[in-house]
């Protein structure tokens, strides 16, 4: 058997001789190991969520958004009212003709209507939009065709729908060539398009179910159903009046992006007193969401690196009183011609393994953590390679430099003094 | 110098300084000892036994003087060199038998093999082969937690052999066993001694010091006399 094999074996028997103690002393390491685990998976997997929602947004849009103003306590009174907001046509043409390295511009209108067919009554998210939609947005067509110009120019009245809600309207059908009421007019469905992650800041208001969406011809909705949209409310009516909900900016080149993003805030600045717009650059995020990781990250390994350093205190702590324990055994091991560096590698083999022990266990605890997150609070999280190979790297090192101090302690003992205390 | 001095030491003096007061545990000790001879080393407590053992056992350094072992002068040694020293030359057996309590009885007698740079082969044969005359060899799994006090003391006298030294010190070997048992362990000695071993046996019992070839009466750090009871043929005798 080799010296330091040996060594090994002697270390772990003498940790066993006091088993409690043992266990007690690598917790610190355990839980500082778990945890950087734990937390840069759970950190990994919010921050991949966020980004893959930001990327669904589109790197290379700039995306304006029209915002109901908060409303007036002055008026508040009135009965019956029209509230007009929003991005404006006038704002769309401007940004179609004035702004430079656009390729292309996609406005879209959100209509509060219920969708029905026979029985079955909808309230998804209705979509009034240009042809181009689906490419800017990259969504797939799943059945039959999207709409097209031809649609546009001859104000069918035509739908696509999400397959959510071609599956709830027509659960045992290929939806294609029926017809859906959309407050009062028939459209025929043309095609289905694949469902996406839906996006957070998008809340539905409250009684009203949205199930998926449906997307009709931008001009066909315009001469059907106007600009005005009327809510009922408990007591009174409100009106408001939007030209359009939302357009996406597509850019050419995503360097361009934060100069129409500019030039976005500075147009609707002018133009609008109220704030009753936002902009909304996905690239901006995607950076914001990076710094928040980093940021993240660092706190992180704050909080692990703390707990790590307080296991291996305690762990020193500990040792240093096995030293003092184990003075008359120092002494003998002496006696019997250990030189200073065979107690120095004693005494430091003790300690990495108690840091080990405790790192390994640590691992294991740590790389269930997430799987119980996952399972119990349904968040992504994503385990890296490299986590529990640093953690690990770290609890043995961690164990190197606290029993630095404890093993010189012991190796510097006078062996007359050693042998002789009781 | 001849071969068959193991121990030589020439006006050896331990002084401890506290503050303006100096103490001469060892006050200008000269002796020697040739291999195969047993000595007792008596004296009251505080007569300086302890320190002699030390020094002689390479754990101290005299402060004045010259000790050689084994034809080596200890003060020219670094600490390294006197750990080697006392592995390769020294067999210690304390009053508290001293074994290491997580180690088993085999290991335990190897422990000195460990720390040599070029441990022989066969330690562990070895080992196994004194384990056995000292009839430990049913128990060579066993902690020390788990056998008697002479049982102990054997593991510990094995222990010493193991490394076959040129010197053996006993400090007090006896001094924790019951007589019957002392018994059993003085006469371990006798037979050693017999095979020609070079022995220093600290007591301060006059029966146990009646077995031994030379009898060192210390008082206050100084040698009061050096008796010897009976002469010992240098080759030892052949057993």
């Amino acid at each position: 058997m080799n010296t330091l094999g040996r060594t090994i074996r002697t270390g772990i028997n003498s940790l066993l001789l006091h088993k409690l103690r043992s266990m007690l002393t690598t917790l610190g390491v355990l839980f500082g190991t778990s945890s950087v685990i734990a937390m840069l998976a759970i950190g990994e997997g919010a921050s991949y969520e966020a980004q893959e929602q930001i990327k669904l947004l589109g790197s290379q849009n700039v995306i304006l958004r029209s915002v109901k103003p908060p409303e007036d306590p002055n008026q508040g009174n009135q009965t019956s009212r029209v509230i007009a907001y929003g991005i404006t046509d006038a704002d769309l043409s401007r940004i179609e003709d004035t702004f430079p390295g656009i390729k292309r511009v996609v406005p879209m209108r959100i209509l509060p209507k219920e969708v029905r067919s026979g029985a079955t009554v909808l309230n998804p998210r209705v979509i009034a939009t240009r042809p181009i939609y689906l490419d800017v947005t990259g969504r797939l067509v799943f059945e039959g065709r999207f709409l097209t110009s031809e649609d546009e120019r001859t104000l069918k009245t035509v739908c696509v729908l999400g397959t959510e809600v071609a599956r709830a309207l027509f659960p045992f059908r290929s939806p294609l060539g029926e017809r859906v009421k959309l407050g009062g007019d028939y459209f025929t469905v043309v095609g289905t398009i694949a469902p996406r992650v839906p996006l957070g800041d998008d809340p539905a208001e409250a009684g009203i179910e949205v199930t998926g969406e449906v997307i009709i011809p931008f001009e066909t909705a315009r001469k059907r159903f106007g600009k005005m949209q009327v809510k009922q409310r408990a007591g009174s009516r409100e009106m408001t009046e939007v030209d359009l909900h939302e357009v996406i900016v597509e850019v050419g080149d995503p360097e361009d992006v934060p100069l129409v993003a500019q030039a976005s805030r500075v147009m609707l600045g002018k133009f609008h007193r109220d704030r009753d717009y936002e902009v909304v650059v996905p690239l901006e995020l995607l950076a914001r969401a990076e710094e928040t990781k980093r940021i993240f990250n660092i706190v992180l390994g704050s909080i692990a690196g703390i707990s790590l350093l307080v296991g291996g205190i305690g762990i020193m702590n500990v040792m240093l009183a096995t030293v003092t324990e184990r003075t008359r055994e120092i002494g003998v091991r002496r006696a019997l011609g250990a030189k200073r560096k065979h107690i120095v590698t004693q005494f430091l083999v003790e300690t990495v393994c108690l840091s080990v022990g405790g790192g390994l266990m640590g691992v294991a605890l740590g790389l269930a953590i997430p799987l119980a997150v996952e399972h119990f609070a349904d968040m992504k999280t994503i385990v890296t390679p490299t986590a529990p190979a640093l953690a690990f790297g770290i609890s043995a090192g961690v164990g190197m430099l606290f029993g630095l101090y404890p093993a010189w302690r012991a190796a510097s003992m006078d062996p007359v003094e050693a042998l002789r205390h009781e | 110098m001849p071969i068959d001095v193991v121990a030589d030491l020439r006006a050896v003096e331990r002084v401890y300084t506290m503050g303006n007061n100096r103490v001469a545990a060892l006050d200008k000790l000269d002796f020697r000892i040739t291999r195969g001879q047993y000595w007792s080393v008596m004296g009251a407590s505080g007569s300086g036994k302890s320190t002699l053992l030390n020094v002689m056992g390479c754990l101290d350094r005299p402060t004045g003087g010259v000790y050689e072992l084994a034809g080596r002068d200890v003060n020219t040694l670094d600490d390294d060199d006197l750990s080697d020293l006392r592995g390769a030359k020294l067999g210690f057996i304390f009053q508290s038998y001293n074994l290491i309590a997580q180690l088993d009885v085999l290991e335990n007698i190897m422990v000195p093999l460990f720390y040599q740079d070029d441990p022989p082969p066969d330690g562990e044969e070895r080992a196994r082969r004194l384990a056995d005359r000292m009839g430990l060899g049913s128990r060579l799994g066993h902690r020390p937690a788990e056998l008697s006090g002479g049982q102990q003391q054997r593991v510990a006298i094995a222990r010493s052999l193991v490394n076959d030294p040129e010197l053996i010190l006993a400090d007090e070997a006896t001094g924790n066993l019951d007589s019957q048992t002392a018994e059993e362990i003085l006469s371990l000695f006798d037979e050693l001694s017999r095979e020609g071993k070079t022995i220093v046996f600290v007591t301060h019992e006059a029966h146990v010091a009646e077995r031994a070839s030379h009898v060192l009466r210390m008082r206050d750090g100084r040698a009061e006399e050096v008796i010897e009871q009976r002469a010992i043929s240098s080759a030892g005798a052949s057993a």
